[in-house]
C-alpha cells in the first residue's frame, strides 16, 4: 500500500475546465473521501488517478512515484491501482470466482481457496463464487467489485460512488462491509460520493471539491465544526447562519449573545450554528421567543421550522420525543459556540484552521 | 453524479483508427475510382457521353420507378404497420412475421415468378409492382419499431383533448414517424437505384441495365462509366435530401422506463376491410412468388434436376459467404468500437465512409473494381479476393451496425477495469471485449453471410469463370428461359435467407429499429 500525491492537477474538456489546480495528499492506509455536488469534477481526478485519463498539468504520484504529468503517463495497466466504478462493473460473462480472480497471474486463478480467502474478505459467502453477475444484488455485486479489485494487492484502490446505486436499507449494510474490507487489507483508498452522510462517517479524511478545486482536506469532525466556508458548512450538514456583531469575542445575533468558536475581529460577521444547538422550550425569561411554523418528523429526531419575531427563519434539530405542533409558540436557546465568519471586503474567507488545529470545542 | 462527457482521445487508440482509416478507404474505393475514371473522361467527352436521348431516357425511367416504388412503399409500410401496431386486428403477430416475409425472397427471384406467370408484365406497371413488393417491408419494419417505441401516452393525450383516430395519426403518430420513415423511405429509393437483377428480367431499362448491357457489350469504356456517374449523382442526391428533410434531431420519450403498450384501437365495421388488405397484400408480396416457384420446380423436375451441380453450387455460395461474413465482420470491428468509444468527428466520418461506399449500386461497385483489378492489379483479376472486397463494400454496413449496438451495450467501464487490473490491450481484447462482443458480432456476421448468399449483381461480373453461385446459377438458367431448372436454385436461397427475415421481424417486435 502506498500514499498518494496529487500536485496542481488541471484538467479541461475542450473549453471547459473541469479541474483547476488540485492538490490532495492521501496517507498511506488511509481512507479519504471526495465529496462533492455533481459536476465538480471528482469523477474526473479520479479517472486521472487510475490512468484512463491523462491531466493537462500538474503530477499524480503513487508511493513517491510519478505516474502522470511532467511527460509521462504510466499506463493504467501498470499503476497497480484497483478500481471500483459505479453499479461494480462486474464483467458479466464470467462467474463471481472468474471475476475476482480476473487480476490475477493464470496460475493462481484457478485456486478455489484464494476466491474463499478473496469472498471472505469482503464477507461474502464462498457458495457465491460460482454465481453469475446478474443473480447477485446490488450490494453482492459492489463487494464482489471490491474483491476483484483487492485482488492483485493494488498500492491504491479508487471506488466512484460505490453505494450510490443501492436502496437504503443495503447501503449502510455494504458501506460496513466495504470499510472492515479495506482497513482489513491495510488499503489506501479513494471513495468518490456526493453523500456527505457517507463521506463523514466512512472516511479517515475527507476532500469537498467544488467547481473543479479543493475547497477543504479535513478529517470529518473538523470538516463539520469548522468548514472553511458557508458554502461547505452548508453542504456538509444543515446550517443556521445568523447575521450577527461581533464585539470582545461575543457575538450579537437574533438568538441572542452567542460564544464564538475562534477568535474573530470585532465588526459584522456571519455566525454558523447547527440546528442541534438550538434548544427550544416554554416561552420564558431569557429565550428567544418564536413561532413554529412546521414540523418534518423522521422518528428517531425532527426538525422544527421557526419563525421569529424578526421575521427570520432558523432551523432546530430536536429529539423526536415531546415536539411542538405548528402554531405554537417556543423560545429558543443555543447551547454552545457559534462559528464566526467575518463579513470583510468581497469574498475575503476566514482564517480556516488546518486538521492539525486543535478542534474547536462546541456544545 | 453525472459523468463528464470522458471520450477516448483518438490519440489512444493509434492501431485502431488506422485499421478504420484503411477499411475506409476501402470502402470509398469504388466510388472514387468512378469519380476519377468520369474526370479522366474530359468535359467534353463526358457531356457528349451524358447529352443523349438514350441517357435521358435511362433517367425518366429509373426516377419515375423511384419516385413511385418509394411512394408506394410508404403508403403500403405505414399503413401495415398502423393496422399491426395499433388496431386490435385478429393475428397481429402471424400478420407481421407474413409482412417481413417478402424479404426472405430476392428481389430478381420476385420478378423471374412474376415474369413466368404474366409475360405480359415487362412495362412500368409490371415493375413498380414487383420492386415494391419487394421492397415496402424496408419501410414497415423501421416504422413498427418506432411505433413500438412511441409514447401511449401521447396518444391518449391528445384522444383526451378531443382528436379522432385520423386527427391523433395525422398531428401526433405521423410527425413522431417521421424519421422512421424516411430512413426507410430512403433504404427503398437506393435500393430501387441499384435493383438490376429484378428489372433485366422484366426487360425494364433502368440505369443498371444499361450499364451492364454497355459492361458486356465493350467490356470497359467511358461509356458505362458515365452512365454510373449519373447514378452515383442520383444516390448522392438521395442521400442529401434525406439529411436535410430529416432535420437534426429525432423524437424522444421524456420521462424514464419502458413506453407502456397502449390499448390497442379496436376497428369494428372495418375490420373485414383490413384484413382483406393485408391479406391482398401478403398473396401478392409472399404467395404468388412462392406458388410460382413451387409450379416451376414441379415442372421442372420432369427434365432431370441436377442434383450434384445443385450441391457444389450450393457448397460453393456457402463457402463464399461464409469468408466474406468473417471478412467483413472483422472489417467492421475498429469503425464499430471507435463509432462508439471515440465519438466524434472523425469517428463518425470514418462510420459514414462505410455507409457512402455501400449505398453506390452493386453495379457500380462491380464496374469499378473490374477496371480497378484490370488497371492496377491485374494478379487479382478474377480471383475470389476481389469478389470478397466487393462484398465487404456492399455488406459492410450490417456489420458495422450491429457491432456499434453491440458495444454501446457494453459499457467502457469494463475495459477501463480490466486495464486496472495489469491486463494489457491484446488481452482485454480476448478476454473482456470479445466474448462480451460476440452476440453483437455474430449478428452481423449472419446478416453478411445471408446478403452475400443471394447477391446477383456483383456476383455476375466479379465471380472467377467457372464459380457459379445459387444466384448466378439461377440467373444463367433464367436468362435462357429455362425456367424449371432455375426453380431449385431460387428455392434454395429462399431458404437459406429466411432466417435473416425472421431475424429482423423479431427484432422490429421487440423494438430495436433495425
Amino acid at each position: 500500500m502506498s500514499s498518494l500525491t496529487v500536485t496542481a492537477v488541471g484538467r479541461s474538456f475542450g473549453s471547459t475546465p473541469v479541474l483547476a489546480g488540485v492538490d490532495l495528499h492521501v496517507p498511506e492506509g488511509s481512507l479519504t473521501a471526495l465529496l462533492g455536488p455533481s459536476g465538480c469534477g471528482k469523477t474526473t481526478l479520479l479517472r486521472l488517478v487510475a490512468g484512463f485519463d491523462d491531466p493537462d498539468t500538474g503530477t499524480i504520484a503513487v508511493g513517491g512515484r510519478v505516474v502522470a504529468g511532467a511527460g509521462r503517463s504510466v499506463p493504467a495497466r501498470h499503476r497497480r491501482i484497483g478500481f471500483v466504478p459505479q453499479e461494480g462493473g462486474l464483467f458479466p460473462h464470467l462467474s463471481v470466482a472468474g471475476n475476482v480472480t480476473f487480476g490475477l497471474p493464470r496460475r493462481q486463478r484457478r485456486d478455489a481457496g484464494r476466491v474463499r480467502e478473496l469472498l471472505g474478505l469482503v464477507g461474502l459467502d464462498a457458495d457465491l463464487a460460482g454465481r453469475s453477475p446478474h443473480q447477485l444484488s446490488g450490494g453482492q455485486q459492489q463487494r464482489v467489485a471490491l474483491a476483484r479489485a483487492l485482488a492483485p494487492g493494488p498500492s491504491l484502490v479508487l471506488l466512484d460512488e460505490p453505494f450510490s446505486s443501492l436502496d437504503a436499507s443495503l447501503r449502510e449494510e455494504t458501506r460496513r462491509a466495504v470499510a472492515d474490507a479495506l482497513s482489513a487489507a491495510g488499503a489506501t483508498a479513494v471513495v468518490v460520493t456526493h453523500d456527505q452522510a457517507e463521506a463523514l462517517s466512512t472516511a479517515d479524511q475527507v476532500a469537498v471539491l467544488r467547481g473543479g478545486r479543493l475547497v477543504q482536506l479535513a478529517d470529518p469532525r473538523t470538516l463539520y465544526r469548522a468548514p472553511q466556508d458557508l458554502d461547505v458548512a452548508a453542504f456538509v450538514g444543515e446550517a443556521v447562519v445568523l447575521r450577527g456583531e461581533v464585539r470582545d469575542g461575543v457575538a450579537g445575533t437574533v438568538l441572542g449573545l452567542l460564544r464564538l468558536a475562534r477568535p474573530c475581529p470585532d465588526g459584522p460577521a456571519r455566525v454558523l450554528v447547527r440546528p442541534e444547538q438550538l434548544r427550544l422550550a416554554p416561552p420564558g425569561v431569557g429565550r428567544v421567543p418564536a413561532r413554529v411554523r412546521g414540523v418534518d418528523f423522521f422518528g428517531h429526531d425532527a426538525r422544527v421550522r421557526l419563525e421569529l419575531l424578526s421575521g427570520e427563519a432558523v432551523t432546530a434539530r430536536v429529539e423526536g420525543g415531546e415536539l411542538p405542533a405548528a402554531g405554537d409558540d417556543v423560545g429558543v436557546d443555543v447551547v454552545g459556540a457559534g462559528l464566526p465568519y467575518p463579513a470583510g471586503p468581497a469574498g475575503a474567507g476566514p482564517v480556516v484552521p488546518s486538521a492539525q488545529d486543535p478542534v474547536p470545542q462546541l456544545g | 453524479m453525472t459523468a463528464p462527457a470522458v471520450r477516448a482521445p483518438l490519440r489512444r487508440t493509434p492501431v485502431t483508427v488506422a485499421l478504420a482509416v484503411a477499411v475506409a478507404a476501402l470502402a470509398l474505393l469504388p466510388l472514387g475510382y468512378v469519380l476519377v475514371s468520369a474526370g479522366g473522361v474530359g468535359w467534353t467527352g463526358l457531356r457528349e457521353l451524358v447529352w443523349r436521348p438514350r441517357v435521358g431516357e435511362l433517367l425518366w425511367n429509373t426516377v419515375r420507378l423511384a419516385g413511385g416504388t418509394v411512394l408506394l412503399s410508404v403508403v403500403l409500410g405505414v399503413g401495415a404497420a398502423w393496422l399491426v401496431e395499433r388496431t386490435a386486428l385478429p393475428g397481429r403477430r402471424v400478420w407481421h412475421v407474413l409482412l417481413v416475409a417478402p424479404l426472405a425472397v430476392p428481389a430478381f427471384v420476385n420478378g423471374y415468378a412474376w415474369i413466368s406467370l404474366l409475360p405480359g408484365l415487362d412495362t412500368y406497371g409490371g415493375a413498380l409492382l414487383v420492386v415494391t413488393l419487394s421492397y415496402f417491408p424496408f419501410v414497415y419494419l423501421p416504422v413498427v419499431a418506432a411505433f413500438r417505441g412511441l409514447d401511449p401516452a401521447l396518444e391518449e393525450t391528445a384522444r383526451g383533448l378531443g382528436l379522432s383516430t385520423w386527427s391523433v395519426f395525422r398531428r401526433v403518430q405521423l410527425p413522431q414517424l417521421r424519421v422512421a420513415v424516411l430512413g426507410g423511405g430512403l433504404l427503398v429509393g437506393l435500393h430501387v437505384l441499384a435493383e438490376f437483377g429484378a428489372l433485366q428480367m422484366l426487360r425494364y431499362a433502368t440505369f443498371t441495365t444499361a450499364i451492364y448491357d454497355q459492361y458486356r457489350a465493350t467490356f470497359d469504356g467511358p461509356g458505362a462509366t458515365a452512365l454510373a456517374g449519373v447514378l452515383v449523382l442520383l444516390c448522392v442526391v438521395l442521400l442529401l435530401a434525406e439529411v436535410r428533410l430529416r432535420g437534426r434531431h429525432g423524437y424522444a420519450r421524456t420521462g424514464a422506463g419502458v413506453a407502456r403498450a397502449g390499448r390497442p384501437l379496436r376497428l369494428g365495421r372495418l375490420t373485414a376491410p383490413a384484413l382483406a388488405a393485408l391479406a391482398a397484400l401478403v398473396v401478392l408480396a409472399v404467395l404468388v412468388p412462392l406458388a410460382a416457384l413451387a409450379t416451376w420446380l414441379v415442372r421442372g423436375s420432369s427434365a432431370a434436376l441436377d442434383t450434384g451441380a445443385l450441391l457444389q453450387t450450393t457448397g460453393t455460395t456457402l463457402g463464399l459467404a461464409a469468408v466474406a461474413a468473417a471478412v467483413t465482420t472483422a472489417m467492421a470491428l475498429p469503425t464499430g468500437w471507435l463509432a462508439v468509444r471515440a465519438r466524434g468527428r472523425v469517428a463518425t466520418l470514418l462510420e459514414r465512409s462505410t455507409y457512402l461506399g455501400s449505398s453506390v449500386p452493386a453495379i457500380v461497385i462491380a464496374l469499378a473494381l473490374v477496371t480497378f483489378a484490370i488497371d492496377v492489379t491485374p494478379w487479382l483479376y478474377q480471383t475470389v479476393p476481389v469478389l470478397l472486397v466487393a462484398y465487404a463494400v456492399l455488406f459492410l454496413p450490417r456489420a458495422v451496425v450491429t457491432v456499434r449496438a453491440a458495444v454501446e451495450q457494453s459499457p467502457r467501464v469494463h475495459d477501463e477495469v480490466a486495464a486496472s487490473l495489469g491486463a494489457s490491450a491484446p488481452e482485454r481484447l480476448r478476454r473482456v471485449t470479445l466474448p462480451l462482443l460476440a452476440p453483437g458480432i455474430a449478428a452481423g456476421a449472419a446478416l453478411v453471410f445471408l446478403a452475400v448468399v443471394t447477391e446477383l449483381t456483383a456476383t455476375l461480373l466479379l465471380a472467377p469463370t467457372g464459380t457459379s453461385t445459387l444466384a448466378t446459377a439461377f440467373w444463367s438458367a433464367s436468362s435462357a428461359l429455362e425456367y424449371g431448372a432455375a426453380a431449385p436454385y431460387a428455392v434454395v436461397m429462399v431458404l437459406l435467407s429466411a432466417p435473416a427475415a425472421v431475424l429482423l421481424s423479431r427484432d422490429a417486435w421487440r423494438g430495436a429499429t433495425p
